[in-house]
């Protein structure tokens, strides 16, 4: 029975070779700094990687559903510079604290828009996700740049930059936010007809509209969705700086995409979930935290998580090969 | 007699793939400057045999003889090397570039430091497409040319290397008959020059006027080498069918009921055309053609995936527009598709998942879909279908060719559908399980459902069906009932022979 237990995790740890991997990261740093296993730092990783993490989630979505989206990063900057730009108005002078309120609303559904924007350009045109919110990227960023005039915006407001030290218990919110959205995608994706039918389109479409599923809609809500989880780590991330900057989010596709394939979402679509990718947050988050705690010069991080994402699908492959020889999907 | 030695000589092949044996014992030669024609029905070995001949297949057992001697052959280089090229029926050609370039594929002339030596190039490619009587240069880019074009392009590439044999499979599928004349003179004229010519093709006009000799395969067998001049279509057809094929089917007249579905003059250019004809409860229609015939074409028109150009189709005997699958399926048409894999399944996605998968939209219980409620229909028709498999969780990619189509079937059950169109019900589906769906499409017209099936297979038609429809490049040639059907009749009709007897 020990023997079929442990059989079990070993086999579901092949079929999540991040969680493993995760173990690996978290007792190698355990071991070889002072500072790593301590609450007040565990804390800090989930803060630092509910920006990428919350994007990823979405990530996870748009990629099981057969597209990707490069422009999450743009969105980030453009809902941050709302958030941080629209509590100012005149018009809101007199509302004291609530004036946050239309900020974040604003700059929510800007994300929404954006990413429903995407999605109808990829279902009604049929051209490439990735061609589309390649276009998707320069353009929002360059709008960025036209509204904050290649400056910053700084939050007037307090209670706007004392949001991300608030606690729940032990949680800071930041967490909290990132961990709730967590379940929530997970159960949408896992649970719903949407999650559901979103895997048969990405699995395979010609099967999924034979079936009656009507495929554009499906890929709409996910391209929504993720430009929702953008902009909402776009309004996080500017509380924690107590601003906004034109170059918010750069590069942060690149990470997402990075965190979302080590956790086994397929690029082609049809596989993946959330478990896998809070594990390939966590990792990168880990990797980071550790890795600045050693003092490791900030570039070699990049050499280093470069070279493990390569080696984590390798093995990824190796492992799960034998298992699909007969499959060939 | 002295005779010539084979070009080719296949001996005693055998060729088996898990739970089939493709191939049985099957003997073949080509002289130099014969055609040799290779017939069967699909199914019968006729593509595992080509791919023998052309190095892409080791056969288990048997010997190969080029020229006498005997040879392995481990890949299509090999073979071409070895003088035996292949036509294949889908063009593989890389439309961007230019015809010379796609004749020496891979294997361009080079002068020093690697640069491609244009010169000798188009030089040599130009006579080759002359020897081929083709009328465009070598520098033309193959996206221009028309697909007759292309193919003479496919054949300058078997003429690069001295060919022993060329295998022509299904050549004619996508030439008009202006194109088909050139392609037959450019065969005469290889044979002249002492190439052997294996000719695969189930067109019966196009191996008469052709062939030298007839070679017949069945259920992977080999059942005879015919002399063209000594035979005719009567013998060959009585070679590819098998008398001994069971006609005892079911003929019991069926309880029909209302007519549930009909269509009147139905077309959609160019697959086909003004085609009508009405479909009782309880009643399954064999449609029967030859590949490119317009049936699938003519089932996903039903089913909502192309739009009509013209007719109309009744549904209890209101006129309806399916204008997407949605529709369909809302108005009880459900299609099983010709390819499994591609259309019907998502591989990714376990048995439950895919069965459950038009429906899953009402299998909820508040937000999230009811994981029992889903179960509770697997388990209904992994029962009623006898679908295989450990657990609903097994991934569908995992289960045999049989219980995947059954998957399928069992998907548009759930859903209690009025008709049901099932496309080439068991392409590349082991024998037993063949029987088994055939069995279920039966019974299912004895439960009340009005059933299409589209086939290729001429036993399975006969079996399953109580009327025939015979299609021929997109028209209906002629309907026949179950008891009247002869298998010559059949032959003629999806074949556009004898034309006047189209009822």
């Amino acid at each position: 029975m020990a023997y079929l237990t442990r059989n079990a995790l070993v086999r579901w740890l092949m079929q999540n070779p991040i969680w493993g991997f995760v173990l690996i990261v978290f007792i190698f740093f355990s071991l070889m700094t002072d500072h790593f296993f301590d609450l007040r730092n565990f804390q800090n990783i989930l803060v630092q990687t509910s920006t990428i993490g919350l994007i990823a989630l979405g990530m996870t979505l748009v990629m099981i559903n057969g597209n990707i989206d490069l422009s999450v990063g743009a969105t980030l900057a453009l809902a941050a510079a709302f958030a941080v730009d629209v509590q100012g108005w005149a018009m809101f002078a007199t509302w004291g604290s609530w004036q946050i309120l239309p900020a974040v609303t604003l700059a929510l559904l800007v994300g929404v828009v954006l990413g429903g924007l995407n999605g109808f350009i990829v279902w009604k045109t049929g051209v490439d996700a990735f061609i589309v919110t390649l276009g998707a990227m320069l353009g929002i960023r360059g709008l960025v740049f036209v509204y904050t005039g290649e400056s910053s915006f700084y939050a007037m407001n307090f209670a706007y930059s004392d949001f991300s030290a608030l606690k729940v218990g032990p949680l800071p919110v930041l967490a909290l936010i990132f961990l709730l959205c967590t379940i929530a995608v997970h159960l949408l994706l896992s649970r719903t007809v949407h999650g559901r039918n979103s895997y048969a389109v990405g699995g395979n479409r010609e099967a999924a509209v034979n079936a009656g599923i009507r495929v554009g809609p499906h890929m709409m809500v996910n391209f929504m969705i993720i430009g929702f989880l953008a902009a909402l780590s776009g309004v996080l991330l500017s509380t924690q700086m107590g601003a906004a900057t034109p170059n918010l989010g750069r590069d942060y596709e690149l990470w997402v995409i990075t965190a979302v394939v080590l956790g086994g979402t397929k690029l082609t679509g049809g596989k993946g979930d959330i478990i896998g990718t809070f594990g390939g947050v966590l990792a990168i988050g880990m990797l980071r935290n550790g890795m600045n705690l050693m003092q490791v010069p900030a570039f070699y991080v990049y050499v280093i998580l470069g070279s493990i994402l390569i080696a984590v699908l390798f093995l990824d492959k190796h492992f799960n090969r034998q298992a699909e020889g007969g499959l060939r999907l | 007699m002295t005779r010539k030695e084979p070009a080719l000589r296949l001996q005693q092949i055998v060729k088996t793939f898990p739970g089939v044996r493709a191939l049985d014992g099957v003997d073949f030669e080509v002289l130099p400057g014969e055609v040799h024609a290779l017939l069967g029905e699909n199914g019968a070995g006729k593509s595992t045999l080509m791919k023998v001949l052309a190095g892409m297949y080791q056969p288990n057992e048997g010997q190969i003889y080029i020229a006498g001697e005997e040879v392995t052959m481990t890949t299509p280089l090999d073979a071409k090397n070895q003088g035996v090229v292949l036509i294949h029926q889908e063009l593989s050609l890389v439309p961007e570039m230019t015809a010379a370039e796609n004749i020496y594929l891979g294997e361009l002339p080079r002068k020093s430091f690697g640069r491609v030596d244009w010169k000798t190039l188009h030089a040599r490619c130009d006579e080759i497409l002359s020897r081929l009587k083709c009328r465009f240069s070598s520098d033309t880019v193959v996206a221009g040319l028309s697909i007759a074009n292309q193919q003479m392009v496919e054949i300058a590439r078997a003429l690069t290397v001295d060919a022993r044999v060329v295998i022509f499979d299904e050549p004619t599928a996508s030439l008009t008959d202006a194109e088909k004349v050139v392609l037959f003179d450019i065969i005469n004229d290889l044979k002249a020059q002492g190439v052997g010519i294996v000719y695969i093709s189930h067109r019966m006009d196009e191996i008469f006027t052709l062939s030298d000799r007839i070679t017949v395969l069945r259920d992977g067998s080999y059942r005879g080498t015919l002399v063209t001049a000594e035979t005719d279509e009567d013998e060959v057809t009585r070679l590819m069918i098998g008398r001994s094929l069971d006609l005892s089917r079911n003929i019991k007249t069926p309880e029909l009921g209302d007519v549930v579905l009909e269509v009147r003059g139905l077309s959609c250019a160019p697959s086909f055309s003004d085609v009508s004809f009405a479909l009782r409860a309880g009643e399954v229609v064999g449609f029967y053609g030859l590949v490119g015939a317009g049936r699938t074409e003519l089932a996903e028109t039903l089913f909502g995936l192309r739009r009509p150009d013209g007719g109309t189709i009744l549904i209890d005997g209101a006129e309806v527009a399916t204008t997407s699958p949605q529709d369909a399926i809302a108005r009880g048409i459900s299609l099983v598709p010709e390819n499994r894999k591609e259309q019907g399944l998502v591989l990714t996605m376990n048995c439950r998942d895919n069965m459950t998968l038009p429906q899953v939209g009402d299998l909820t219980a508040g937000p999230f879909v009811s994981s029992g409620a889903e179960i509770a229909i697997f388990d209904q028709y992994r029962d009623r279908l006898a679908i295989k498999t450990p657990s609903w969780r097994q991934l569908v990619g995992y289960l045999s060719g049989g219980n995947q189509q059954k998957i399928v079937i069992g998907k548009w059950l759930s859903m209690q559908p009025r008709v049901l169109i099932v496309d080439e019900p068991t392409r590349g589906i082991d024998v037993g399980s063949k029987a088994e769906i055939h069995n279920l499409l039966r019974e299912l017209a004895a439960q009340g459902y009005a059933v299409i099936v589209i086939s290729s297979e001429m036993p399975e038609v006969l079996h399953v069906s109580d009327r025939i429809i015979a299609m021929y490049h997109g028209k209906i040639t002629r309907e026949f009932s179950a008891a009247e059907v002869s298998e010559d009749a059949l032959v003629q009709a999806i074949s556009g022979l004898g034309n006047g007897t189209a009822a």
